[in-house]
């Protein structure tokens, strides 16, 4: 009786037993592909979970050191910050890092961030804040920290110097040389270096660089400048020491030097990049920022 | 039902109704119990159809659309590689010559997934939302999406192995695409992850050609190889969110085909070349309602019915400026 009077409502014509096995087929078929689809999406969540698509990113990521989840979720996987990028330090992930694929990346040892654009270019770039325009100068950024991790390669402990391409003449990294020009980076393999000891990580860490500028212009400046200097605004010079080789006695009566990373080190890279053994006797930790460290 | 809602309701994956006797136009009745007398015969429509292709309209929009399609992906990778700032990032989010612009989906994913905008997002997806609004919606997906591209040439290569009996088509329920919309927002923005982005194929083709090919294309390749040989275009038709918010952005658009039930032969060749046939059912004898019927919001504006039209019955048509001009 109901059925009749649906039947009767609608005009509709009760499916013919055909039409059902082919409407419950189509079912089964889109259920299926409703699982897979959904299925390889939540795959995405595996490297992330798991800590595998943990990267050294780019300045001002919004992250904490072991927590990404609001860098992955606020980056609109665009890679505007590469283009910009003048040393070209930034890539973009691929599918293996699941639900970290198209977001920004350095690494550090093939190419370092070195901040030649010195107005943190790529944070300017984002359009979705994911690279937080809250910080303005290199000192404020927090990208990790870094650590003297194998000291027996470090070539100053070892009391040597170091002479020629300081990654040896296949290098494709570049570096800002203000020296050489102010504006253009240009590859490690065309400054071959001649050092008594080496001190590659001290003498290219670009917040030593700075303070060294700084603490130059300061010198430079006479009298009627003053005023110039003391517009500086917040961390325009950094307000602390990134990195410096300091003496140490390993008991055998000889001292030696040996780098020591200080608060000021914001984790950019350089050192691990410059560093000319291989592995590098200095990385950089992500899981590390100098406010984790210095509590 | 309006035909602003039906054509909504289309896009959400309801089935076209046939309009009851009273919804028809009695102009549109005329024509079509005309047309049923004096119907043509098959002769008559291959004739046609002859003349259509010689006088080379089959593949008018077509070029277009290709040459606007790779054009605005080539403008992506030459911006990049000659560091010209002309169109810098990718289809997700971009700056054409220093304007913000972003893409809708993907930013209504990292809205909520971040649950904070800031301004430059807002801009960018109000401009792009603006110039969708304004050119049809879902054009984006046929005159810019990368993967409609390859899709399509794979879909040319699927109808020729169906036509050989190599393979069988499947088709699957459309409403499933709005299943996948749904869950897919419900999804980011509870685990606060933009989870719809790492298997766009639209967004890993736009940085696979601007930064460089990766093992994400493999993803892509499968997808093409299911669409080839398992079911015709079952990524835009059946899954793709980026087409249904652009199809709601451009529920409203002024740009779209228009169909004209007396020009019409009744041939069913723009069914058979649609991307999304269902915005189609006008064409079926005695489906129209009007004498001319715009096309709903699903349809990509991609002019392959205006072209293999052989009666001119398919036409683009931007509201209001027929009457205008």
């Amino acid at each position: 009786m109901s059925d009749k009077s649906k039947t009767a409502k609608k005009g509709k014509v009760p499916l013919s037993p055909k039409r059902r096995e082919q409407n419950r087929r189509e079912f089964i078929r889109t259920s299926v592909l409703a699982a897979g689809v959904m299925g390889f999406s939540l795959l995405g969540f595996i490297p992330v979970v798991q800590g595998t698509s943990l990267r050294l990113r780019p300045p001002g990521a919004l992250k904490e050191p072991l927590d990404e989840q609001k860098f992955l979720a606020s980056c609109i996987k665009c890679g505007q910050c590469v283009q910009v990028c003048p040393v070209e330090a930034i890539k973009l992930a691929d599918l293996d890092e699941g639900l970290g694929i198209g977001v920004p990346y350095i690494d550090a040892r093939a190419q370092a961030c070195d901040f030649s654009c010195d107005g943190l270019q790529c944070v300017l770039a984002c359009p979705t804040g994911a690279l937080t325009h809250e910080l303005d100068y290199p000192a404020d950024t927090r990208m990790g920290f870094a650590r003297l991790d194998r000291p027996k390669k470090c070539l100053a402990i070892q009391g040597k110097g170091f002479k020629g391409q300081a990654r040896g003449p296949d290098f494709t990294g570049i570096l800002r040389y203000q020296e050489i020009d102010r504006w253009k980076p240009i590859p490690v393999a065309d400054y071959p270096y001649d050092l008594e000891l080496c001190d590659l990580c001290v003498r290219q860490c670009p917040i030593e660089i700075r303070i060294a500028d700084c603490a130059k212009q300061d010198a430079d400046q006479d009298r009627t400048n003053q005023a110039l200097v003391a517009q500086r605004v917040g961390n325009e010079c950094p307000p602390l020491h990134a990195i410096a080789l300091e003496p140490i006695d390993n008991g055998d009566g000889v001292t030696r030097m040996q780098p020591v990373i200080k608060a000021g080190c914001v984790g950019c890279g350089v050192c691990e990049m410059i560093c000319p053994p291989e592995p590098p006797a200095i990385v950089i930790d992500i899981d590390k920022t100098t406010d984790t460290v210095r509590g | 039902m309006s035909y602003f809602m039906e054509s909504l309701a289309q896009l959400f994956g309801r089935e076209p109704a046939r309009p009851a006797p009273e919804e028809i136009a009695p102009e549109v009745q005329e024509i079509h119990r005309y047309k049923k007398k004096h119907k043509i015969t098959l002769a008559e429509l291959e004739a046609e159809r002859q003349a259509n292709r010689e006088k080379g309209e089959t593949s008018r929009w077509l070029k277009r659309r290709w040459a606007v399609l790779i054009t605005v992906n080539l403008l992506f990778v030459v911006s990049y590689y000659f560091d010209v700032q002309l169109l810098e990032g990718a289809l997700t989010a971009s700056r054409f010559v220093g304007f913000h612009m972003a893409d809708l989906n993907s930013a209504l994913q990292v809205m909520l997934a971040f649950k904070h905008v800031v301004l430059n997002l807002i801009i960018g997806t109000v401009t792009v939302f603006v110039i969708w609004l304004l050119l049809g919606g879902r054009t984006f997906c046929s005159w810019v999406c990368p993967y409609h591209l390859l899709s399509e040439w794979g879909e040319k290569l699927h109808l020729w192995l169906l036509s050989k009996k190599v393979i069988k088509g499947y088709s699957f329920h459309r409403g499933v695409r709005t299943l996948f919309y749904v869950t897919f927002l419900v999804l980011t923005y509870a685990t606060g992850y933009t989870i719809y982005e790492a298997i766009s194929p639209t967004g890993i083709l736009s940085r696979a050609l601007i930064y460089g090919p990766g093992a994400a294309l493999l993803w892509v390749g499968f997808l093409l190889l299911f669409e080839v040989f398992i079911s015709r275009r079952a990524w835009c038709r059946y899954v793709c969110p980026i087409g249904m918010t652009y199809g709601m952005a451009g529920s409203l658009s002024p740009l779209r085909v228009v169909y004209s039930p007396d020009a019409c032969l009744f041939g069913g060749d723009c069914r058979t070349v649609c991307l999304v046939p269902h915005v189609l059912d006008a064409t079926i004898m005695g489906h129209a309602r009007d004498t001319a019927v715009p096309i709903g919001a699903d349809c990509t504006r991609c002019g392959m019915c205006v072209d293999i039209c052989p009666a001119s019955a398919m036409k683009f048509d931007i509201k209001g400026l027929s009457k205008v001009v």
